[in-house]
């Protein structure tokens, strides 16, 4: 019998630690791990890079980690509805860096799948390409050539994008069994199911834990081998 | 289908007679999601929400379950047919040429077609999101704006020099006074609304519009074009 995974939110918080840098799905305030986010408020866990798509709303998710200080870097393709992440940037008290959202996940999927980095047009000839390198396609020659934004095009560019891993991945599944597999629902699936590969420890919140065998193997979309713990998911807790 | 009644409903309808039957469209949030009712009668449309969705539907009645969402984080609905993905399937399809169009707003576009629409130096932004991949992978993109800013300065310029969300990756202008199509050769005056004359909107582009032969067609024309 496999072992189960199922712990408490105060024992996942143990492998949380001030400064790690931690992936933290969600779009807006849909598929964001709102329970484990209320335990590293809870656990005073601080100065945290993290990277997300955006920041939820005010208050709500992510918000709650940027209202209360405890980032201290931030990278995402945008705030979200959330005007607090703007002012704790302008105000000097996040760093942040942009990321258009289609390179952030191909980022991060390269970063759990092994891959070096990633050839995107994405980004050519905008602030996104500023200080990475840029390759273009010698059509004769069959190859790559590494070139500089300003020289004349001669083939087809792509920005090089290096991959990102963390510390620890939260995932928000919708059904999770005890050994970890995962099923997301709808677009609560999001940013979820590339970052579970890209960090040294998962977390998974479910909103439902069922036992082993519930889940329909071909329902299963993050595997349960590479979580680490199953946490039940609670309802937020509005501040 | 129904009638435009308004300014921003005029440039939703004609932006939406730009889709065919079977076309999969990402519409921007704001002024282009007004695209969805405006669909001609007869074509089957269907739109794309980055955040993981095909199939997603005008309005949020029905809405009931928090984890279906369109692109600006609001409770929405599906057709049946539609189907969710992760984010990396969704910029694989947005970024592999997979989603026919993309409709978005802009600060300012120019004669190359090159967008700025997402930071203004000095001013604080929000982040691109999903536009940088959506204008650089779609099959076309088309800009929906006023013709000019709130103080009357035209938003279609020669350079732009605010800093770029794509790099000649608009195909289409459509604003309340006309329909420019940027070519190869440069922006063409294809369309003018029936409210306006070309010198009207001459005087309000900031950029060289070549004029077809014969002058352009009228925007309220298009359906039977």
């Amino acid at each position: 019998m496999a072992k189960s995974k199922v712990t408490t939110i105060e024992e996942a918080m143990k492998k949380c630690h001030d400064g790690m840098s931690v992936l933290i799905p969600g779009f807006v305030n849909c598929g964001v791990p709102q329970t484990l986010i209320q335990g590293v408020m809870d656990a005073g866990i601080k100065d945290l890079r993290v990277i997300s798509n955006n920041t939820s709303v005010k208050g709500h998710g992510i918000g709650k980690l940027v209202h209360d200080n405890r980032i201290k870097h931030l990278t995402c393709s945008h705030i979200g509805n959330n005007t607090e992440t703007m002012e704790k940037v302008v105000a000097g008290e996040i760093d942040i860096t942009f990321c258009p959202q289609g390179s952030l996940c191909e980022k991060v999927r390269a970063g759990g799948a092994g891959i070096g980095g990633i050839l995107t047009p994405t980004g050519l000839h905008t602030p996104i390409e500023e200080g990475k390198q840029i390759v273009e396609w010698d059509d004769e020659k069959k190859e790559y050539k590494f070139v500089n934004a300003s020289d004349p095009v001669n083939g087809k560019r792509y920005l090089l994008e290096l991959p990102i891993r963390a510390d620890v991945a939260f995932i928000h599944a919708y059904k999770a069994d005890t050994m970890g597999n995962v099923q997301y629902e709808l677009t609560a699936r999001n940013f979820n199911q590339p970052f579970a590969i890209a960090a040294d420890f998962v977390i998974v919140e479910a909103e439902h834990i069922v036992e082993l065998g519930e889940i329909d193997p071909n329902d299963v979309m993050t595997p349960g081998f590479i979580v680490d713990m199953v946490v039940q998911a609670e309802k937020e807790v509005e501040d | 289908m129904r009638q435009p009644t308004n300014t921003r409903e005029f440039i939703a309808w004609r932006t939406a007679q730009f889709f065919q039957d079977g076309d999969v469209v990402n519409l921007g949030i704001g002024m282009p999601t007004l695209c969805m009712q405006f669909i001609r009668d007869g074509i089957d449309v269907w739109f794309d929400s980055e955040n993981g969705v095909i199939g997603i539907t005008s309005g949020a009645d029905g809405a009931d379950n928090e984890n279906l969402v369109d692109a600006s984080g609001a409770p929405s609905t599906m057709r049946v047919g539609g189907c969710c993905f992760d984010s990396f399937m969704s910029f694989g399809y947005i970024r592999g040429g997979h989603i026919a169009a993309t409709v978005l707003g802009a600060y300012e576009i120019d004669a190359e077609g090159n967008l700025a629409n997402w930071m203004i130096p000095g001013k604080a932004a929000a982040g691109m999101g999903g536009a940088m991949d959506l204008v650089t992978g779609t099959r076309m993109t088309i800009v929906m704006s006023t013709h000019t800013d709130k103080k009357g300065n035209p938003k279609i310029v020669q350079k732009t020099s605010l800093p770029l969300t794509g790099y000649h990756c608009v195909d289409y202008i459509v604003t309340e006074l006309a329909v420019i199509h940027i070519t190869p050769e440069g922006p063409v005056l294809e369309e003018i609304s029936k409210n306006t004359t070309v010198e009207e909107v001459v005087s309000k582009t900031g950029c060289k519009l070549t004029i077809p032969e014969g002058g352009p067609k009228y925007m309220e024309d298009c359906l039977s074009a």
